[in-house]
């Protein structure tokens, strides 16, 4: 067989029309937000400008991002000394976490805030009234199969008993070897994850919808009802972050392939 | 022999916090739903909500909520595949590979509200493209009967994110195919179709079917793209339920959560039919 020295005919259309899809909506959005939102012409600065200036949108942004963080804290918080746990004395039980990882996919967020809302409804106001409880305890298993995967990758790629021997038998206790020898491991899985996490919270709609708390995602809702144009420059600022996002997770993703090798050279 | 049972039993104690989690927020909550599915209004246990869901409307819900999914998953799982094989495929430069994985991860997290804005920028009455059709080509797609808001546009916008995600999933298993057999193929005399029709698509198909139920969930279980683009007028199950509890009108939190329950066995069919597969795709791995 030949090998091809140029690009297949049928592989360059099919790739032209992945382009097209993909490109247009947000070339259109781009246009959008570029219009006047009175006349209608283009092109004017002025639905950034407005953005800007909405106190909502810096309101539900710090809101979001905060709940991101607190997510993202308490999602390692949780999964990273479980994982390790399980891959060091347990690893009977990581099919069984596995298994369960699959499960929010089979509970998707809108049947999860159905049981959530009737679950907690008796629960302290601190709680079932504030993004801060209600929200974050259910984000924290909306990233949970994320935050897995990424997780045990990660800890798959070292040698986690070699690692927590040698820092025992130096002396270490089991917090200093988690923070001091493992997670600096584990460093760029966590943070792929944490990337995910954020994106995923950051543009959570549903729960937040049904359960009526002012995040982002709410307010870009509200100026998509109210305002034609100025929706156009939003919606490009939620890009922006989720593009973000996706490229640091990426980059840092990069990284992981190196250190793995690094960790499985030292071996 | 003692010892070592009880640091089992310590060893186990670890995992504690999670389960706990888990089992809070996670399995009770979802419990409560099916438990509340056979509930009654006035107390006491029925199977008067789950039959309701066999009626009008609520059949329709479900009826248009796997039609949906049905079509984008089978066009956006065909199509996503073509889009993925052009791109690994023998000629294409290495670059156009890893851009379309970044693209594609992007754009599989694009969904929701931003998402149905992009397509009313693009295909709505005052569209980009729609004004372009209209003014260029004489084409004002509006009168001929299409419309953004309804099931049509729901499916258009649902393959926003269909598409690259079965681009992310196929890959690998696209990889997976290895030169040799097809060059082993190509030696026994057989042409590039019977390459595919004998040893690719075969090899393929647990990974394909797999992709394509994973599409069918993704669109089943959505709820911000078409609530922002339609205004909850077309008749999917999810949009149904929140109005349920958005639109203050629930007199009978049972049924909404009985049409969660609904959902639920759905995904978990899903999920009966995708586990399996999964584990025979898993072979041709590496």
């Amino acid at each position: 067989m030949k090998a091809r020295r140029f690009m297949a005919p049928s592989a360059f259309l099919w790739l032209l029309l992945g382009f097209l899809y993909f490109f247009i909506p947000l070339f259109a959005t781009l246009l959008f937000s570029f219009k006047s939102n009175t006349t209608g012409r283009c092109c004017t600065a002025a639905n950034y400008s407005w953005v800007i200036h909405q106190h909502e949108f810096w309101h539900s942004l710090q809101i979001s991002f905060l709940l991101a963080l607190e997510t993202i804290v308490i999602s390692l918080l949780l999964f990273v000394p479980t994982i390790y746990w399980v891959h060091l004395k347990v690893p009977k039980l990581r099919p069984v976490i596995a298994f369960f990882a699959l499960i929010p996919f089979v509970v998707p967020p809108i049947v999860m805030v159905v049981g959530l809302l009737k679950f907690f409804k008796w629960s302290p106001d601190w709680f079932y009234g504030k993004p801060w409880g209600f929200l974050v305890g259910a984000y924290v298993i909306l990233a949970f199969p994320y935050m897995y995967f990424s997780l045990d990758a990660g800890f798959r790629a070292i040698d986690v008993h070699t690692l927590t021997e040698a820092s025992q038998s130096l002396g270490a206790k089991w917090g200093t070897t988690l923070l001091k020898v493992i997670l600096p491991n584990i460093r760029a899985a966590a943070l792929a994850a944490s990337f995910l996490t954020l994106a995923i919270v950051m543009g959570e709609f549903t729960i937040a919808n049904l359960s009526a708390f002012h995040t982002f995602p709410i307010f870009i809702q509200y100026v998509n009802e109210s305002q034609g144009f100025p929706a156009g420059a939003l919606t490009l600022v939620s890009f922006g972050i989720t593009w973000a996002a996706m490229l640091s997770l990426l980059l840092v993703g990069r990284k992981r392939g190196t250190r793995a090798s690094v960790v499985a050279g030292t071996r | 022999m003692a010892s070592g049972r009880r640091r089992l039993s310590l060893a186990w104690i670890g995992t504690l916090p999670f389960f706990g989690y888990t089992i809070l927020f996670l399995f009770l909550p979802a419990g409560s739903v099916i438990a509340g599915a056979f509930q009654a209004k006035a107390g006491g246990y029925t199977l008067d909500n789950v039959r309701t869901l066999f009626h009008q409307p609520y059949i329709d819900y479900y009826w248009g909520s796997i039609k949906v999914s049905l079509i984008t998953s089978l066009l956006g799982g065909v199509v996503g595949l073509f889009i993925a094989y052009a791109a690994i495929r023998e000629g294409t430069p290495r670059w156009i590979r890893s851009m379309l994985t970044t693209f594609s991860g992007v754009a599989a997290n694009f969904g929701g509200i931003p998402l149905a804005f992009a397509f009313i920028a693009t295909l709505g009455p005052l569209g980009i493209l729609t004004t372009f059709l209209q003014n260029q080509l004489h084409w004002p797609i509006y009168q001929h009967g299409f419309s953004l808001f309804n099931a049509l546009g729901v499916e258009l916008a649902y393959m926003y994110f269909q598409l690259p995600l079965m681009i992310l999933v196929i890959a690998p298993a696209i990889d997976g195919l290895r030169k040799e057999w097809r060059e082993a193929s190509a030696n026994l005399g057989a042409s590039q179709l019977q390459f595919w029709r004998y040893v690719g698509l075969p090899v393929l198909m647990p990974s394909i079917l797999g992709a394509i139920i994973l599409l069918f969930g993704n669109a089943f279980a959505a709820y911000a793209t078409a609530y922002s683009l339609t205004s909850g007028s077309v008749h999917l199950v999810p949009l149904l339920i929140g109005a349920y509890y958005s639109g203050n009108v629930l007199d009978n939190p049972h049924l909404a959560q009985a049409m969660a329950f609904g959902m639920f066995v759905v995904l978990a069919v899903m999920m009966l039919v995708y586990i399996p597969l999964q584990r025979r795709a898993a072979r041709w791995a590496k």
